[in-house]
């Protein structure tokens, strides 16, 4: 009964979502407020009503209702609490769910906290909110139900694969469809603008945090995923430019550039259209993402199951979501009035060429992934494209990008000074040029492009040290002033420092790969390992059972002259039920570097293959992101942003005229 | 000229969606891993015998058209094309050998026992290098060769009753009259 | 098809990555090296993005052990690869080659650069070059100057 309660309620969630596309549309071309906040209501019931209908999927997961075949298909009885929930979206149809329970929950805060905003405008926004809902209820309705039932109920169901029950799998979707999905709002303003046919520097001011709501979240749910592979996974990768994970991050640049570029809309109102562009591509990236992990057009790890109806479906959906506003687009865009001017050299024409590499370093990850598809169709031979290919391609373009983080910020508006802000980066240089001669030292000239890449971190973060005692005139004004100074800088403006040093402490990580030492031996008990100034003492392993899962579990002591530091417990665990083996690695991390040890094949004498690696400054890479996404929500905390302020500085100022 | 920078996103797109469109093709299979050895000579092999029995060397097989299907004992989908190979010989009117892949001899002893030998001869090919030879990425693969001892044409995955009537069928017959 | 998915499947459910094998290994590091640095070039071909350097799959295990074979025996790397895109084409290699095909793959982010960067800087200098604003009158002049005064 419960069941059919929440397959009604995603029903009529469709239903409201049809109001809201269609009433408010019309309501803001003839003005009339009634039918406008009919959006507000429909958007507020629409969010109620899904997570309604969710809570009763996690509650069917959660009793281990076996009635429902997604619960068969998905899920045990024997499966841990924590997991039978996170199993909820561990598969294609409950994570549509959760798909649209975020789409309806951004739709349903624009309606709540988007009080400020011009009636207009906010009516239109939630209307294009409500035609994407249309477009994924009626997918999930018709082609992915999630409340189909199983009949006859069986016992037991088939369980998870086991390489999705850690508890990284909780967090991981969640946050990636926070970012994915949010930047829906981002494409919601811009088609709405192009309908009303004005951009000025409110709209950018309203867009803005939005954006970088949802940029923090596709950070932090990169960042996760990415950490989640290097701990699960047993030989320490991080990262295979796979289709999936590319189908996020190319979001994330053009996201990027994005939030970027609307900083130009709002402080000099200019890039108007260019913006307008960014915001429809960051989410036609995200529905293309969908597209690719659901059709079964492209082989992936993270692939959910084939399914060319359902490829169909969301085809037909990409044409109509980002037809549509590319061709409104193609239409209104040119109409838009051009805003302020700037010299080329100058921190819009900083930005502009910060927006230039960024879409080309998308467009490249773009080329890559889909490269071998497009050949495959027009009957061309069948190529793979990886590693190699990304290596010689995208990291040449993120060179000159590192290098004008630094110079970006110390360039004045409208028109900047170059050759003094190259002067008085001159200690960022120092400190490139010292961290350069140092590794050279140490390493050689062999691992020279990893020693470029930490050079241009310690550029970037010196650039974020010089800007910051630019702003409080430090060593120049006395330290009282420096402290008065420091105590009053917007918070917006230590968002940007500290996102910026989020970025140097990543790519110091990402570079530091190259010094990894690995060693692998087979162990007998008693044996020891030698690597990186420890000796790790293999004491053997035993066996031990879980909930549902038999594993080898090894006892590992790391030494330190002489001395026990730490025991390690790395497992090969066995699944019966799915007959799938996966391995539990055992890290020790000091924040600086990690010593990652896994457990491998046994053989036939007590021995096992152990595998140690130690990996300098490998956490670095998702402690930067950590930092990047704490930068970003800083910055969404200045009062600043919020929009009841923006109302009362913007509305006397004249609003351009509206484009012809 | 400006307008015309405008449409070229939604012009991007368009060609996108149709590239998207023709991928979802139910008849293209991403999976599918096209034979690198397609009209190239077989490679050499001389594989011994289950149990010391003939074995088969690539030599023996010139001058006529032959099968070569590598199976293995752990292999399920060899069992589910297996009754089909039961008959294959006399329906083709060719020689079907067969190669077992990285098997245990005792276990592809007792999978023929248990379902049958459908081959003229049967190569032990243990350590899989022959199969690398071939391009074999997993089993049950079926090779054609031609009497100059070509490879013609490869099936991967279990036969199925369609593929043998509208492509072997055709193809061997095709070899057989050349 | 669902047979062939049933295969893959099976394929696929090789024990969780272990790498190259201690048993593996060549004698010799300076030819080690090379097998490692080709192994991560070379695609596991029954897994889904992996390399045979971190594929735990027997197939995998194969093929590492076929490309020390072949460079042990003396071949260059130009050969060993030769020998692997012989019998399962260019699809091992995760580096496509650069040939008609692919000229658009190796070349394109080039030219989206030089087109994206072309148009910024029309764009830039066609912001530099419009029209100029309207000289002000004289009230407009009196205003700005009391206004500075204020701000002082």
């Amino acid at each position: 009964m419960i069941i059919e309660l929440g397959h009604f309620a995603l029903i009529l969630a469709l239903c409201l979502a049809l109001l809201q596309a269609t009433l408010p549309l019309y309501g803001a071309s003839r003005h009339h407020a009634g039918l406008m906040a009919v959006g507000q209501s429909a958007a507020v019931a629409q969010f109620l009503l899904i997570a309604a209908s969710f809570a009763v999927l996690v509650n069917a997961y959660v009793t281990s209702d076996f009635s429902l075949a997604t619960v068969v298909e998905n899920s045990q009885s024997t499966k841990p609490l924590l997991y039978k929930i996170t199993g909820v979206w561990g598969n294609h149809e409950g994570s549509m769910v959760l798909w649209v329970l975020i789409l309806s929950l951004f739709g349903a805060a624009v309606a709540l906290f988007g009080g400020n905003l011009p009636p207009g405008l906010r009516a239109r926004v939630l209307a294009v909110q409500g035609m994407i809902g249309i477009g994924f209820l009626t997918f999930i309705l018709f082609t992915s139900n999630p409340f189909l039932r199983a009949h006859p109920a069986p016992l037991d169901g088939n369980g998870m694969n086991p390489v999705l029950q850690d508890p990284g799998l909780a967090f991981h979707p969640p946050f990636l469809y926070l970012g994915y999905v949010g930047f829906s709002v981002a494409f919601s303003f811009a088609v709405a603008a192009l309908i009303e046919g004005r951009v000025d520097a409110a709209w950018a001011r309203w867009v803005r945090p939005w954006s970088l709501a949802a940029w923090c979240a596709l950070t932090i749910g990169i960042a996760m995923g990415s950490w989640w592979a290097y701990y699960t996974l047993g030989w320490g990768g991080w990262w295979f430019w796979d289709p999936v994970e590319n189908a996020s991050f190319m979001p994330w640049l053009v996201g990027t550039a994005l939030i970027h570029s609307a900083i130009v809309v709002e402080k000099r109102d200019a890039l108007k259209s260019w913006t307008i562009l960014l915001a429809i591509i960051t989410f036609s990236l995200s529905l293309v993402g969908t597209f690719l992990v659901r059709s079964g057009v492209l082989t992936s790890v993270h692939a959910f199951a084939v399914d060319p109806t359902r490829g169909t479906y969301i085809l037909i959906l990409l044409v109509l979501a980002i037809g549509g506003s590319l061709t409104l687009y193609a239409v209104r865009a040119p109409a838009l009035q051009a805003g302020g001017l700037f010299a080329p050299i100058s921190r819009e024409g900083a930005l502009v060429l910060n927006n230039v590499l960024l879409t080309t370093a998308a467009a490249t990850v773009f080329l890559g992934t889909l490269y071998p598809l497009f050949l495959d169709t027009i009957g061309g031979p069948k190529l793979s494209v990886g590693f190699p290919f990304f290596n010689r391609t995208f990291v040449p373009l993120m060179v000159p990008a590192l290098l004008a983080v630094a110079v970006g910020p110390l360039l004045a508006w409208k028109r900047g000074d170059l050759k003094g802000a190259l002067q008085r980066l001159w200690f960022a240089f120092a400190a490139a040029l010292l961290v350069a001669l140092v590794g050279l030292y140490l390493a050689g000239f062999k691992p020279i492009l990893a020693l470029l890449g930490l050079a241009l971190a310690a550029w970037v973060a010196g650039g974020v040290l010089v800007e910051w005692a630019e702003r409080v005139k430090l060593f120049r004004a006395g330290a009282a002033e420096t402290w008065r100074r420091a105590r009053n800088l917007p918070r917006a403006s230590y968002a940007m420092s500290i996102a910026h040093f989020g970025l140097a402490v990543s790519v110091a990580g990402i570079a530091a790969s190259a010094f990894e030492v690995e060693q692998i031996q087979m162990l007998h008990p008693g044996d020891t390992l030698p690597i990186a100034g420890y000796v790790l003492k293999f004491d053997g392993t035993e066996r031990i059972q879980g909930p549902n899962f038999t594993a080898d579990r090894a006892t590992i002591e790391v030494r330190r002259n002489g001395t026990t530091v730490e025991e390690l417990h790395p497992q090969r665990r066995f699944f019966p039920l799915q007959q799938m083996t996966t391995s539990v690695t055992a890290i020790r991390s000091n924040l600086l570097a990690d010593l990652y040890v896994a457990l491998g094949d046994p053989d036939d004498s007590g021995g096992s293959t152990v595998r140690a690696y130690w990996k300098p400054l490998t956490p670095w890479i998702w402690i930067g992101a950590v930092i990047m996404a704490f930068g970003g929500v800083l910055s969404l905390s200045d009062r600043r942003w919020r929009v009841g302020v923006a109302s009362r500085r913007r509305v006397p100022a004249a609003h351009p005229a509206p484009g012809e | 000229m400006r307008r015309l920078l405008f449409v070229l996103p939604v012009a991007l797109f368009v060609a996108v969606a149709v590239y998207f469109l023709l991928a979802l093709n139910p008849n293209r299979d991403p999976q599918l891993l096209p034979s690198a050895m397609i009209d190239k000579p077989a490679p050499a092999f001389q594989l011994a015998g289950l149990d010391g029995g003939q074995g088969i060397a690539l030599t023996a097989l010139k001058g006529q058209v032959v099968v070569v299907n590598f199976f293995a004992s752990w292999c399920e989908p060899c069992r589910d094309e297996h009754p089909l190979l039961m008959g294959l010989e006399k329906q083709i009117g060719v020689p079907v050998y067969g190669i077992a892949y990285k098997d245990k001899q005792p276990d592809t002893d007792r999978f023929l026992k248990q379902l049958g030998d459908p081959y003229k001869a049967i190569g032990v090919d243990e350590s899989g290098r022959t199969a690398i030879d071939f391009g074999v990425y997993g089993v049950p693969e079926t090779y054609v060769i031609d009497k100059q001892g070509r490879i013609r044409k490869r099936f991967v995955g279990p036969l199925s009753e369609r593929q043998i009537t509208g492509e072997l069928l055709p193809l061997v017959q095709q070899l057989q009259h050349s | 098809m669902k047979a062939l998915l049933a295969l893959l499947a099976f394929l696929l459910l090789a024990p969780a990555a272990f790498a190259v094998e201690p048993s593996e290994r060549l004698a010799d590091p300076a030819l080690e090296a090379r097998a490692r640095a080709l192994s991560e070039e070379l695609r596991c071909l029954v897994c889904q993005n992996e390399t045979i350097d971190e594929s735990g799959a027997p197939l995998a295990h194969d093929l590492r052990v076929l490309l020390r074979e072949r460079i042990a025996a003396g071949d260059t790397d130009a050969q060993a690869i030769k020998y692997l895109t012989d019998r399962y084409g260019d699809f091992v290699l995760l580096k496509p080659p650069v040939e008609p095909a692919t000229y658009l793959l190796w070349f394109g982010p080039i030219i989206v650069l030089l087109l994206a960067g072309g148009g910024a800087l029309i764009y830039l200098r066609r912001r530099k070059a419009a029209a100029p604003v309207a000289p002000l009158s004289a009230a407009e002049e009196q205003r700005i100057e009391r206004l500075l005064k204020d701000e002082g």
